[in-house]
């Protein structure tokens, strides 16, 4: 419940700022939206199981490693994007606003 | 032999990346550079016709990466319809390079690396035959791209970057939340384990919906096609051209197969794909009807034949499948050519603006030759592989009963000629402007170049070798690129009968996956 809630609002949040103008804006929008994206891969391997899979439980409570192997991918992806795009936030000559040049 | 031949498949992403590398470090070494990547990529030619050779001797071709077990490991699969894609995408990249390189902007430090990284992410995306590796690849297909568009591009259109970033950034981080609920649906992302999955279960159906719905905004689909037309134009013509035949056509293939595979062509929901591509073919040649530069024209038309294109999965017959991969590769093939020649009148005349160009077919008349050719293909007249490809489209429609799809098609057809009309006139036929010649000298003496005032790309300020102030004409290395492909559209549409051969048999294994699922699951 607490995840699902966690998502919604990062993902209200991310939209929100992903509709304003200014590049910044923009680019933090898209953080958010990837850490939406991120903690809905966790949820999708059942949160419950979060056990370490080694040790003496076995594998039944055990957490499900792919995605955190999927997050993990992900994180690296939208860190390179982000980067990229606060480059491309100060290299105009526009500044931060991307009002259409007609 | 299949397994033997599989174990090479990862080589398509390994080798590229190491080329990359190698690129890198050779920094100054222009003609090496360049014998590298025209090397690499006609390897990479090399190697995907002899997997339709191979496929469509004995099948389809899957190697699991690291040959760890299934459900663990990461699938290649290679059936006939991946081997002719790979084989149209090496083939256009490999001439859009040699135009590169005739416009001097090969030359660039990053130009030839990010080119091959986009090769790779183009391939593995085409063999991978697991979601959100699919997704891993075309992030590595988007992050070059992003490079080339910027890099190539006006500075002061940077916003044209801008958009394609934070459109495609919302489309990958769709189709990762698709991922996840198909994960979590299913608890598999393997394409093979999921077949038929989205026919027995609403849930996985609703899942793979989000991640096509992602594709679809990827292929600039009505109505999320406005990116497309307002990015593409923003860059320079060799980028322009590069991108329309992976990008869009990526998303394309990547559709076809989602669609065959998870779905199992269930047909409850093919009127709706029908509606949405008559729409977007409509909406795409009306906006090319009222754009006033070549290339603008040329994009709003990327647009309606994307609806052409994905006709062949609203109808999802034998024919309509065979004439969607037909003239899929047709299409890759035609618009490279159209956009590379109207691109070389871009680089040598500084502008791609109708009312500031004309009477050129007396002045190029092999540029427009290429152009013509390609232009005719394009609306579907013989004796031109886009004949081949309306004649079978239309005639599947009509064979579904899809009367109002064929009608509109036909119609749209009529409207392309109209347009491809409008370039015509506006560049080839009438009188030359008396500002043609100073215009040229101008943008090639590098006053109008993009790259002019970039202090990384000094070569750049000398736009296009071959022209000077006695002869303005575009070199022949300039214009042989779109005539290269302007004739392959030609022997396409004469000997039609092999690639529709092999374009039937992909469109098969897409009606029956159960090759595909048997040589992901059991290789």
């Amino acid at each position: 419940m607490t995840l699902s809630l966690t998502i919604a609002l990062l993902t209200a949040a991310g939209v929100y700022l992903i509709l304003q103008r200014g590049m910044i804006r923009i680019i933090l929008g898209f953080i958010l939206l990837s850490h939406a994206a991120n903690l809905f891969l966790f949820a999708a391997g059942n949160a419950a199981r979060r056990d370490a899979p080694i040790g003496a439980d076995g594998l039944a409570g055990a957490a499900d490693p792919l995605p955190q192997a999927f997050v993990l991918t992900a994180i690296v992806i939208a860190f390179a994007i982000t980067m990229l795009m606060s480059a491309l936030a100060v290299t105009s000559e526009t500044g931060d606003d991307t009002e259409d040049e007609g | 032999m299949n397994a033997l031949i599989g174990a090479l498949l990862p080589l398509y992403v390994a080798v590229p990346l190491v080329i990359v590398a190698l690129l890198i470090v050779l920094r100054g070494h222009t003609v090496l550079r360049h014998l590298l990547t025209l090397g690499t990529l006609l390897g990479m030619l090399a190697g995907s016709v002899g997997l339709v050779i191979a496929t469509a001797q004995s099948g389809v071709i899957a190697h699991r990466i690291a040959l760890w077990p299934n459900g663990i490991s990461i699938p290649f699969v290679v059936d006939t319809l991946s081997a002719l894609m790979m084989t149209t995408a090496s083939l256009l990249m490999l001439v859009c390079l040699h135009f590169a390189i005739a416009t001097r902007e090969a030359r660039g430090h990053f130009f030839s690396p990010f080119m091959l990284v986009l090769g790779t992410g183009v391939c593995g995306a085409l063999m991978t035959a697991d979601l959100f590796n699919l997704f891993v690849f075309i992030e590595v297909m988007l992050l070059p791209s992003y490079g080339l568009l910027i890099m190539m591009s006006n500075r002061r259109s940077i916003n044209g970057g801008r958009l394609y970033v934070t459109v495609n950034l919302l489309a990958s981080t769709m189709f990762l939340t698709g991922t996840g609920l198909v994960y979590a649906v299913t608890g598999t992302v393997n394409l093979a384990e999921l077949a038929g999955a989205a026919q027995e279960s609403t849930t996985v159906a609703i899942a793979v919906g989000i991640v096509l719905c992602a594709l679809a905004v990827k292929a600039a689909v009505f109505p999320a096609h406005g990116w497309l037309t307002r990015t593409y134009t923003f860059t320079s013509p060799a980028v322009t051209a590069l991108f329309s035949g992976l990008h869009t056509k990526v998303a394309v293939y990547a559709i076809y197969r989602i669609y065959a595979v998870v779905f199992d062509g269930d047909n409850t929901f093919l009127w709706v794909a029908l509606l949405i591509t008559s729409l977007t073919m409509v909406v795409g040649v009306f906006g090319a009807m009222g754009e006033s530069t070549m290339r603008s024209v040329l994009v709003f038309h990327m647009v309606s034949q994307i609806g052409y294109i994905l006709l062949g999965v609203g109808l999802f017959t034998t024919l309509g499948l065979t004439a969607g991969i037909f003239y899929l590769l047709h299409n890759m093939v035609v618009k490279g050519s159209l956009l590379l020649s109207t691109g070389a009148i871009e680089e040598t005349y500084g502008t791609g603006d109708l009312n500031r160009l004309g009477g050129l077919a007396k002045r190029e008349p092999l540029i427009a030759v290429a152009f013509m050719v390609s232009a005719l293909s394009m609306a579907g007249l013989p004796p031109f592989s886009g004949f081949v490809a309306k004649l079978a489209l239309i005639t599947a429609a009509v064979d579904d009963g899809a009367m109002v799809v064929a009608v509109v098609a036909l119609v749209v057809s009529l409207f392309t000629v109209l347009s491809m009309l409008k370039i015509w006139n506006g560049v080839f036929n009438g009188t030359e402007p008396e500002d043609l010649e100073r215009n040229a000298i101008d943008y090639s003496s590098g006053l109008q170049h993009p790259l002019a005032e970039d202090p990384d790309h000094p070569e750049a300020v000398t736009a296009v070798r071959g022209i000077t102030r006695d002869r303005i004409r575009i070199p022949l290395n300039l214009a042989l690129p779109s005539i290269t492909l302007a004739c392959i559209t030609l022997v396409l549409g004469l000997g039609s009968q092999l690639l529709l051969g092999l374009s039937e048999q992909a469109a098969l294994g897409l009606l029956d996956t159960s090759s595909y699922v048997r040589a992901v699951l059991e290789p």
